[in-house]
């Protein structure tokens, strides 16, 4: 009952995507009122029936309804109920439910909290939100119906892949998603201003919450997932290049220069076109990086739905959708007024180049990661890998963080080089002094990019905070808050990054019990292995007990874990934070009678990676809050001056 | 310059789509060709894989007569079970010749007496390293070796019984 009536949803919502489209564009092409001032509760109650339907999936999974074909096939009975829940989007049908959720919601918070934007504008941006939604309800319906039933339902399911259960599935894959979905939000304010012909600085206003908010959970996401693969995959690493985790960056390099450009235009009414073009192209880089994951035409660890049949499907969708929205710009855009000069010297040149270097960043990423199919095209077979990333990103990654330390310094128009000079003096003077100190420390044990990245990352830092000089912190705007602590955050990440490739030390060995190992001046002794027993594996634990310095010693219980449903073996690494960095210890096979191989690393400032991406999304959101507040603010003054 | 700039982003999207379709109906490679084909046989020289056989090295080769060479080793089941092609082949009239691949000599006389023994020469490459010269990445692999030894054909994995006529019909064709 619950199956059919959450399928029940899904047709009603799309019927309703159908009927919003259909308004939209017969009110705004015959002007027509009353058409028009239908869109916005159609947009509301098509959201709601997605919610709607995805509470119904969630529900079957939470009770474990064995006549469900997607929970027989990706839950158990015997698993803890968060990963029933959070296993509803642990494969592709949940997960493509999730995907029209939050873009039905998304629809909906359009339609309900959209103020600013022109009344032809905001509807166009809802029949735009309609049409992308009712592709994503084809596809669902069509070739992925969650909802499906199995008869005759069999005793127990066979449980969700072993990797995924694990609190991070709770919580990544929704902020990647609210985040890639919500940037269909700009591509149809994009697709909506074109068509109406209102590129200006109030549409980019109107805009900016949006990609804000969509770019504040990406960047969670991103961060979370990237934290995630390193403790549960038991490699060390927190970045593989892996084709998804391209799919994840794409958006995000996307949305953070559109960030920047969609300011350019609502202070400065310049780069119009460019700033439309982002938009367009932030979305389709969520829809591509869908297309890579779903149809199985690149292998990588997330290939979990590899199928061409839904893969031209969605194939179909990006030609629609992206083909569409490219065709509309150059046959619109051309129209669109030129906008605002602005002179050499100014802030506006530093954020066109902080937009280059990121679309740069942004070609190059996609090109490796579609080079596979590039070469396969020729007739080679050759893939590219990490070391291709940090060669080629890692230098125009070092000078985009120039970029954002010194682009803050400037003045909005136009500066004069030599005021523009004085400001960047503090800055460049610490960057001088950290590479002849970073140089003298460690040159010639650590390699070129990790001594540029501690380098910049120290320079960067005290850049970043430098707008606030000799400024009042009480009455420093929240926005300009949110600058700082987003541009510190991308300081203190790349110092994390640059620390763990300089300074991590890796030691593997193959110890029994009471053997005691000594590395990176940490003492780690192994005490005993003992089997354990959770609700649905069994493992191997080892009790490791590892002190510094002579304090006091904390146990530390590395797995090899073995799930039960699916019959799969994993390791759980055991962490050890400490301020300046992590103990990580891995408990892999037996390597031969009593001797146990185990991996440790020893990680200095590791969690900074991830402390900053959180100092990124914290900036982001005050940005929000504060631009949002000054707007409520300026309107509640409105309106006591009218009355 | 402008004009053509602002349809350069759907441009590049149709090249990129063209290629998106390109590679999803593509068919997957199945059959893998390598490219030793037509090359000589690395050189070598191997001790003796069994007892009562001779040693093999890369001069036994270019003898005039096309000849198998066999890859295989004792602790590999689809080995085992290619044994019956082999001793099909070889009463077909084909000389074989063979690598035991990280074994020992006492291990290869036992899966000898167990499964048949088809071989002419055994060479026992303790290492892989010929294994590696040869490009074969596993057990069992058969190779079709020209008059001349020069490398004419290479089979992955175990020879069915449907695969033995192919496998004579590579062997007349490298005389």
């Amino acid at each position: 009952m619950i199956a059919e009536a959450g399928l029940a949803a899904l047709w009603f919502a799309a019927a309703l995507a159908l009927l919003q489209l259909v308004l939209v564009a017969m009110g705004l092409t015959g002007r027509k009122d009353e058409l028009l001032a239908a869109v916005r509760p159609v947009a509301v109650a098509q959201g709601l029936l997605t919610a709607l339907a995805f509470a119904a999936l969630v529900t079957l999974f939470l009770r474990s309804d064995m006549s469900v074909l997607l929970v027989v096939t990706n839950s158990h009975s015997m698993k803890p109920w968060l990963y029933k829940f959070a296993g509803t989007w642990g494969n592709h049908e949940g997960s493509m439910l999730l995907w029209v959720t939050v873009m039905g919601v998304a629809g909906a918070a359009v339609a309900l909290f959209e103020r600013a934007l022109r009344r032809d504008t905001h509807m166009a941006t809802l029949g735009a939100q309609a049409a992308i939604s009712l592709g994503f309800y084809a596809f669902l319906l069509f070739s992925s119906n969650p909802f499906a039933r199995i008869s005759p339902a069999p005793a127990d399911g066979q449980g969700l892949n072993p990797l995924l259960q694990d609190p991070g599935l709770a919580f990544h894959p929704p902020t990647l998603y609210l985040g890639y979905v919500g940037l269909s939000v700009a591509f149809s304010f994009a697709v909506g201003a074109l068509l109406t012909r209102r590129v200006d600085s109030a549409f980019a206003r109107a805009m900016r919450p949006w990609v804000l908010a969509a770019w504040v959970l990406l960047t969670l996401g991103i961060t979370a997932g990237s934290y995630w693969a390193y403790y549960e995959l038991g490699w060390g690493g927190w970045w593989f290049w892996d084709p998804v985790e391209n799919a994840s960056l794409m958006p995000w390099l996307a949305a953070t220069a559109l960030l920047h450009s969609v300011t350019v235009l609502a202070t400065r009414d310049a780069l119009r076109a460019w700033t439309v073009m982002l938009a367009v192209v932030a979305f389709s880089m969520s829809m591509v990086g869908t297309f890579l994951v779903r149809s199985g035409i690149l292998t990588s660890v997330h290939a979990f739905a590899v199928d061409p049949e839904r893969g031209s499907f969605i194939l179909a969708l990006l030609a629609i959708y992206i083909g569409g929205a490219l065709a509309l710009f150059g046959w619109r855009i051309g129209t669109v007024r030129e906008g605002e000069p602005f002179e050499l010297v100014s802030r506006e040149t530093m954020l066109v180049v902080n937009n280059l270097l990121l679309s740069v960043i942004l070609g190059l990423v996609l090109v490796g990661t579609l080079y596979p199919l590039l070469t396969e095209a020729f007739g080679h077979k050759v893939s590219v890998g990490a070391p291709y990333f940090d060669r080629i990103a890692g230098p125009i990654a070092l000078g985009l963080m120039v970029a954002m330390a010194a682009g803050p310094l400037m003045r909005w128009r136009r500066d004069s080089a030599a005021a523009a000079g004085r400001r960047l003096l503090v800055p460049a003077a610490v960057l001088i002094v950290a590479a002849v100190v970073v140089g003298l420390l460690a040159w010639g044990r650590i390699g070129i990019l990790p001594y540029l990245g501690l380098v910049i990352a120290l320079a960067t830092a005290v850049a970043s905070v430098t707008p606030l000089w000799r400024r009042s912190l009480r009455r420093t705007p929240l926005f300009t808050w949110g600058m700082v602590i987003a541009h510190l955050g991308c300081a203190v990440s790349l110092a994390g990054m640059a620390s763990d490739s300089a300074f991590t030390v890796e030691k593997l060995v193959a110890a029994r019990p009471g053997d005691v190992i000594e590395t990176a001046g940490w003492r780690l002794r192994f005490v005993q292995i003992l089997p354990r027993a959770g609700d649905n594996w069994t493992a191997l634990q080892a009790d490791v007990e590892a002190s510094r310095g002579g304090g006091s010693p904390t146990m530390l219980h590395p797995q090899a874990r073995f799930f039960a449903s699916p019959p799969t073996p994993t390791t759980e690494a055991a962490l050890l934070t400490r301020w300046d960095g992590q103990l990580y210890v891995v408990l892999g096979q037996e390597a031969d009678a009593g001797r146990w191989q185990m991996r440790i690393w020893w990680k200095p400032f590791v969690t900074l990676i991830w402390l900053g991406g959180f100092l990124i999304a914290l900036g982001g959101a005050l940005a929000l809050v504060g631009r949002e507040r000054r707007g409520w603010v300026l309107k509640w003054r409105a309106r006591r001056a009218v009355a | 310059m402008r004009k053509m700039l602002i349809w350069l982003p759907l441009a590049l999207f149709l090249a990129f789509f063209a290629l998106f379709a390109g590679g999803l109906f593509k068919p997957d490679d199945r059959v893998i060709t390598s490219k030793l084909v037509g090359q000589p046989l690395p050189g070598f020289a191997l001790p003796a894989g069994a007892s009562d056989r001779p040693a093999l090295a890369s001069t036994d080769f270019a003898t005039g007569k096309p000849r198998l060479l066999n890859i295989f080793a004792s602790w590999c089941v689809p080995c085992a079970a290619e044994a019956p092609q082999l001793e099909a082949l070889r009463r077909a009239g084909a000389e074989i010749d063979a690598i035991a691949i990280r074994d020992a000599r006492d291990d290869v006389d036992a899966f000898l007496r167990r499964n048949g023994n088809p071989y002419s020469r055994i060479g026992l490459d303790a290492r892989s390293s010929v294994q590696i010269a040869l490009g074969s990445s596993g057990v069992p692999e058969t190779f079709v070796i020209d008059g001349k030894g020069l490398i004419r054909y290479q089979h992955i994995g175990d020879i069915r019984a449907d695969d033995v006529p192919m496998i004579l019909d590579r062997l007349k064709d490298a005389q």
